[in-house]
């Protein structure tokens, strides 16, 4: 969707746009139904929310005048591919005390850009290391 | 000791009762601005400034970018917005307050401005706000139209029955959200399971989330038995932040994750938590707060949970603190979040105080009153007991009623009550047995669905749900699987709720500022935004909504008085009858005492309002009567209702010039011929604390009147009772009995009580 103060419009998606969202797998909304569910054709997997719908999302937040919220939403999009521990260790490594160099951060927003594309969170895990660089945060906690 | 004499040592005895009151069990703190001890405006608070060189915060509030810490560095880089700073902090804080509440500034152009100023400055501009105006800018800036709440079910054992129950009942009080946590950290799995399953019953559609560590809330999210994360805690200086073991960087981080997950997220702030934690650089609770909201808003989460929240008490300790903590609220809002407003913790003893704090939320609404509503009993509360517990929930919608507000709550019928309960208690116990988790015995379950809190059941430990809560975990249990266990067993409401909200999760919509799930649907800042522009703008109750807020539990009506007074009519007949005796003339007996009596005495009211057969009250008079000396002859009054008038025509038919005035509802007037309506020898005025031995002594003292002593007064003590807040519905309802049976101008007429077993003997 290009338009997207058209999409506004649309808001909530699920009601008015359903066509605009599938799940991980690929399926449309209206086929996550009770009885695909029994039948077992529905798992986890398909009750996560994919990249496109967070573009989507963060498109609506910026016609609503929410930028901060949007770009929240785009950094989001880029992890939605990323398995869970990989999420857990890139958030564990940017807790302070946990990185014992810049270069352990910068490692893992390179891991993130290179297997995930995640530019923006990476460009924003460069930007903890150098913070925590000048505030002397790659020290020992525990 | 006689109480008369005065007390060693020296007090006033005020004093001492105000010692024993609630209140006192509170604690104040003085002001120390050195030690942080300051809600507003701190000596030691920068002044606000902000230089843009190259398109680049280079200073913020008086410091240099390379004395930055990380909370301005966040905020210098994602919060301020160069190209609006200069324009917005070119405006005085006190003009700034003005638009504020200005309803012909629209929120959109100030929430366009926030992004222009620095903390000190937001600070510096609600400082010069008085309560009622961040009230009313609260009502105004809020992004979400419709007022909403969340509640805390927790348990003190963790009861994975109990938390059903108690989450079917909070979604069934009108809760949007519903919060839990563990007494013991290795029972999160489980609570987070019972509580999916117990909100899924009946009215379905609440957002549910688990609060425990980062990390693992986050894996609870991502199997569905959670949908939104509010445990994303900043902090307003960088050692607070640091000893909380997170960075502005590591939360924002968080916050992108919780959303790639299609999890709402909100962070958690509230004044004084620096203060606790012992690093609050000299500043005020509100510049702290100030630094954590304009973060929070760099961070891109949607929302947050302020006004205090763990550090409400202390905060509400200091002077100006309570308005701190609206304050707090109010810069929330005016940034675009979405506000979860405090009123979680109990900040008080004093009851006085607790619904003193709820009120400025209820008049102007919020997104979530409560950021955690107890609605469990207080003891059962494992985050920390509420400013509003389970106890209190009928006070609160009390208050909606008194107010007309929606403070996002409805009343519960008891009927309504023990089925959702039920069926809570038969979901879980299904799914438990379905995923050979638990099987719970039948006393278990009855007990839980009957206990108002867990020390009346007889459900599981603490250490029971452990091994449950473990298996959810080891086996990869998720909420497809309880899905699939619920429809199994033939909950399927339950199982179509469940799946609701998890194919709403797909959709990502409940990501968008303040979004709620009401039957089904999304609601948020989107498609429901905040355009108040003062009266008859901004949100309407609609008559639906407010015929349920009226619905209350034993309210009276006239049909209901009338209903209860002809019951103890039919006991009535059985011991006495009015004999009517014609017109009433004037009395010669100079010791009579003549009781006039109301014009529904007897015929359709039967009991005063201290609950006193009215034939009993008659016997007490007639006693009185006679003990004094006197002799007692009775007319009714068809005139009037009204007790002096009643009194006065009655002692102008007397011999003696003595007259006693009786309404039904009880109410009594000593009177003497030669006086003004109003100005009596004696009265009773609170027929509620009127005993018969009352009535007995003043027919005494009429009768020793008439006799020409002048006798003590009887003085009803009354002990400081609310006591027309519980009898003037009804006194108002069976006075206008009295008064729609006056004839104008018609005479009264003797009766003659006729005791009927003594009729009999």
């Amino acid at each position: 969707m290009t338009n997207s103060a058209k999409l506004i419009e649309f808001y909530p998606l699920a009601e008015n746009r359903p066509d605009l969202v599938l799940t991980s797998s690929g399926k449309t909304l209206d086929t996550l139904t009770l009885d695909a569910v029994m039948a077992g054709e529905v798992s986890a997997a398909d009750i996560t929310i994919t990249p496109a719908a967070l573009v989507l999302q963060a498109e609506i937040a910026r016609s609503a005048q929410r930028d901060r919220l949007a770009e929240n939403l785009e950094r989001a999009a880029e992890l939605a591919t990323v398995p869970q521990t990989v999420l857990l260790a890139a958030y564990e490594i940017l807790r302070p005390g946990r990185a014992k160099a810049a270069s352990d951060i910068l490692a893992m927003a390179e891991r993130l850009r290179r297997d995930f594309g995640a530019q923006r969170i990476a460009a924003m895990m460069e930007e903890a290391a150098s913070a925590y660089q000048r505030r002397g945060l790659f020290t020992h906690r525990y | 000791m006689d109480p008369r004499e005065p007390p060693t040592p020296n007090r006033w005895r005020r004093f001492d009762e105000w010692d024993a009151r609630p209140l006192r069990q509170d604690r104040f703190a003085e002001e120390a601005p050195e030690q942080g001890f300051c809600a507003i405006g701190s000596p030691f608070d920068p002044k606000a400034s902000c230089s843009i060189s190259a398109g680049r915060v280079t200073v913020l509030d008086g410091k240099g970018e390379h004395d930055f810490d990380l909370i301005d560095e966040f905020v210098a880089r994602h919060h301020l917005d160069p190209a609006v700073v200069d324009e917005a902090m070119a405006l005085a804080p006190l003009d700034v307050a003005r638009m504020l509440v200005d309803i012909h500034v629209p929120r959109e152009d100030l929430q366009r401005l926030a992004t222009g100023m620095t903390p000190a400055r937001l600070a510096e501009v609600v400082a010069e706000m008085s309560a009622l105006e961040i009230t009313f800018a609260f009502a105004k800036m809020r992004s979400r139209q419709r007022p909403g709440n969340q509640a805390h079910v927790t348990n003190a054992k963790d009861d994975p029955l109990q938390l059903a129950a108690d989450a079917a009942t909070a979604a069934a009080l009108g809760f949007d959200e519903i919060e839990t946590t563990m007494r013991v950290a290795s029972n999160s799995w489980a609570n987070a399971l019972a509580c999916t399953v117990g909100s899924a019953v009946g009215r379905g559609s609440v957002l549910f989330q688990c609060s425990i560590e980062e990390a693992e809330e986050l894996r609870i999210g991502m199997s569905g038995l959670a949908s939104y994360a509010e445990t994303v805690s900043v902090y307003g200086t960088e050692q607070s932040f640091i000893d909380g073991d997170d960075t502005p960087w590591s939360k924002a981080f968080l916050a992108a994750a919780y959303a790639s997950r299609g999890i709402k997220a909100r962070c958690t702030s509230g004044g004084a938590s620096e203060l606790l934690m012992g690093f609050h650089e000299r500043k005020s609770i509100l510049y702290l707060e100030a630094r954590c909201l304009c973060l929070q808003r760099a961070m891109g989460i949607q929302g947050t949970q302020n006004g205090g929240v763990d550090g409400a008490s202390l905060t509400a300790s200091l002077p100006s603190g309570v308005r701190e903590l609206m304050a707090e609220n109010l810069l929330a809002v005016w940034l675009g979040l979405e506000c979860a407003s405090g009123n979680d913790v109990r900040t008080s003893a004093s009851e006085i105080r607790v619904g003193a704090k709820i009120a400025p939320f209820l008049l102007a609404g919020s997104e979530f009153i409560c950021s955690g509503f107890g609605s469990i009993k207080g003891y059962d509360n494992s985050f920390n007991v509420s400013l509003f517990n389970g106890e209190d929930i009928e006070d609160y919608l009390v208050l909606q009623r008194d107010f007309r507000v929606d403070g996002g709550l409805t009343a519960i019928g008891e009927d309504e009550a023990i089925d959702l309960r039920t069926r809570a208690v038969d979901a879980i116990t299904a799914v438990l047995e379905e995923l050979d988790l638990a099987h719970p015995t039948a006393a278990m379950r009855r007990s839980v669905v009957f206990a108002s809190g867990s020390d009346e059941t007889q459900g599981y430990e603490p250490g029971a749900v452990t091994p449950m809560s473990e298996a959810i975990d080891a086996r990869g249990i998720t909420a497809v699987d309880v899905v699939r266990a619920l429809a199994k067993r033939g909950f399927v409401a339950e199982a179509e709720h469940v799946l609701m909200m998890l194919r709403q999760r797909v959709s990502g919509d409940y990501l968008q500022t303040s979004a709620i799930i009401r039957d089904g649907r999304v609601i948020s800042a989107i498609n429901d935004p905040n355009h108040y522009a003062g009266p008859g703008t901004g949100y309407q109750m609609s008559e639906e909504r407010w015929a349920k807020i009226k619905r209350l539990r034993g309210t009276l009506s006239r049909k209901d008085v009338l209903a209860g007074q002809a019951i103890r009519g039919t006991e009535e007949r059985r011991r006495y009858t009015l004999e009517n005796l014609g017109p009433a003339a004037r009395g010669t007996d100079p010791h009579e005492v003549v009781v006039g009596i109301s014009p529904g005495f007897g015929e359709n009211l039967h009991e005063t309002t201290a609950g006193h057969p009215l034939s009993a009250v008659i016997r007490a008079l007639m006693a009185g009567i006679s003990e004094g000396g006197g002799t007692a002859r009775f007319v009714r009054c068809r005139h009037t209702a009204d007790t002096s008038f009643i009194g006065l025509t009655a002692a102008k038919l007397s011999g003696s010039g003595i007259g006693i005035g009786l309404q039904a509802k009880g109410t009594t007037v000593l009177h003497r011929a030669d006086r003004l309506p109003h100005l009596n020898l004696e009265l009773f005025s609170n027929a509620p604390v009127t005993s018969l031995a009352h009535y007995h002594a003043l027919a005494r003292n009429a009768a020793l009147h008439a006799r020409g002593s002048r006798p003590d007064p009887v003085v009803v003590p009354s002990h400081g009772q609310a006591l027309s807040a519980r009898f003037h519905v009804q006194v108002a309802l069976i006075h206008a009995v009295e008064t729609a049976l006056t004839v104008a101008g018609a005479l009264p007429v003797e009766v003659r009580p006729v005791f009927l077993r003594e009729a009999a003997a």
